[in-house]
């Protein structure tokens, strides 16, 4: 496994765990999660504080008769077996973010941005958008500044910014004081999963002119 | 360590431990017990988290209605106040703890007592309910990891875990009021998120680190196996 180096931020894992973060956020954790160990435990705890708190909760009575209906519910429903073990995990794309593609690398439906940049848009509710992203390696992706959060995963290649290098696995939180300007490694096309909750804040003209064509 | 060890006799009824055959009187015990900090209101917590764990297994293993009606009396009413906190109305919360109950049987072989208390994953099952029920949005779940939960838990790291889950909920119960309504509220979902664990001080590094090490000696007896 490789090395990781940026997590994700204790409210992001906090907020995942209680269950309150819009679609597309929930997203890029469990993405970033099913490929970092560190987080995964980071997420766990904080379920164990939910479950500490479930119990700390003050009791509001059932209906008459409520167990007798669960007891009938469960007399019917059969117990599922125990999972049998998952497949190998795939390569590229965490099996989270394979159901928003509908399949792996090869299935996603990118759409050109210029300069060999691509993005394809994934369906989640609305609240946070998710895209993912593909880099030419060596290409700069415009400077700019953020209105909300922008969390970028990085499934593939690497790029540096401001807050430093970013490779397979790294999460970068950026937000509304964050102004960047990543450039992908010179060695790989870069593939990232970004998620913002606001649009991005674009320096430079013609960006800003594409900004409401492309949904960045 | 008695309550762990499965039931010989098929009749339900007969397999409950003594400590839960009296289901009643139990949540005016507990909050007696918050408020009497000693060292014995500890322990009995302990074995309080363990027991539940252990009627976890008991459905799993066993199809126990006992243990089903035992875990119903206890977490329903609150699991029910949860989600009440978190939203639902009444009867929409009366119908999401019957979903939440009726998947603690049926998926009762997924609960993995070295990684979870049973309130743990109950509060998991629930919190997937609510995001269901009052946003139609989808929680997606990590990659589960490759090796998977061990098919026999370790009687050790159970307990371990549970005692840890104990201690949290301890800290909770401790907390000064403001506090403690502020972390309620951060998981009802009354607030957004924020950095709330950090201010309260809660053990959560303890807890996981405890979880780090109980998933790195999983994984080294995986590589063990696969390199033979």
């Amino acid at each position: 496994m490789t090395e990781i180096n940026h997590h994700l931020t204790e409210s992001l894992v906090m907020g995942y765990a209680a269950g309150t973060l819009p679609e597309a956020v929930n997203l890029i954790v469990a993405a970033h999660v099913s490929m970092c160990d560190t987080c995964r435990a980071a997420v766990e705890a904080h379920e164990a504080l939910g479950g500490a708190l479930l119990d700390d909760t003050d009791a509001v009575a059932m209906d008459d008769g409520a167990l007798q209906r669960a007891l009938d519910a469960v007399r019917g429903a059969d117990p599922e077996p125990r999972p049998i073990r998952v497949a190998e995990p795939d390569p590229i794309v965490p099996a989270p973010l394979a159901d928003y593609i509908g399949g792996g690398l090869d299935d996603v439906r990118w759409r050109p941005l210029g300069m060999g940049v691509k993005q394809a848009i994934l369906p989640t509710a609305p609240g946070a958008t998710a895209r993912l992203l593909f880099i030419p390696a060596g290409t700069a992706v415009p400077d700019h500044g953020h209105n909300g959060l922008e969390l970028t995963l990085v499934l593939q290649g690497a790029f540096s910014d401001e807050g430093g290098r970013y490779a397979r696995g790294d999460v970068e939180v950026a937000d509304g004081d964050t102004e960047h300007m990543p450039v992908a490694d010179i060695s790989a096309d870069c593939i990232c999963l970004a998620v913002t909750d606001a649009p991005l804040k674009f320096h430079g003209v013609l960006p800003r002119l594409l900004q409401p064509l492309f949904r960045i | 360590m008695g309550m762990f060890t499965a039931p010989q006799q098929t009749d339900p009824c007969d397999s409950l431990p003594p400590a839960m055959t009296a289901g009643g009187g139990r949540s005016s015990l507990r909050r007696q017990k918050r408020t009497a900090v000693n060292r014995q209101s500890d322990s009995d917590r302990e074995r309080e988290q363990a027991t539940w764990a252990a009627l976890l297994i008991r459905i799993r293993d066993h199809r126990d209605e006992a243990a089903f009606a035992a875990l119903f009396s206890h977490f329903a009413p609150r699991l029910k106040g949860f989600l009440i906190r978190s939203g639902a109305d009444a009867a929409q919360a009366e119908e999401c703890v019957q979903e939440v109950m009726t998947t603690l049987w049926q998926k009762a072989a997924l609960f993995d007592p070295e990684r979870a208390s049973a309130a743990t994953w109950l509060f998991t099952i629930a919190r997937n309910k609510r995001i269901d029920l009052l946003r139609r949005a989808r929680r997606p779940e990590p990659e589960d990891l490759p090796w998977g939960p061990e098919p026999d838990p370790d009687q050790a790291e159970m307990l371990g875990l549970q005692q840890e889950t104990e201690a949290l909920g301890s800290a909770v119960a401790a907390l000064p009021p403001k506090q403690r309504d502020l972390i309620h509220k951060a998981y009802f979902g009354e607030m957004t998120h924020s950095e709330i664990a950090a201010e309260t001080g809660l053990p959560l590094g303890t807890i996981k680190s405890r979880i780090r090490l109980a998933l790195d000696r999983l994984r080294h007896a995986m590589d063990g196996k696969n390199e033979r």
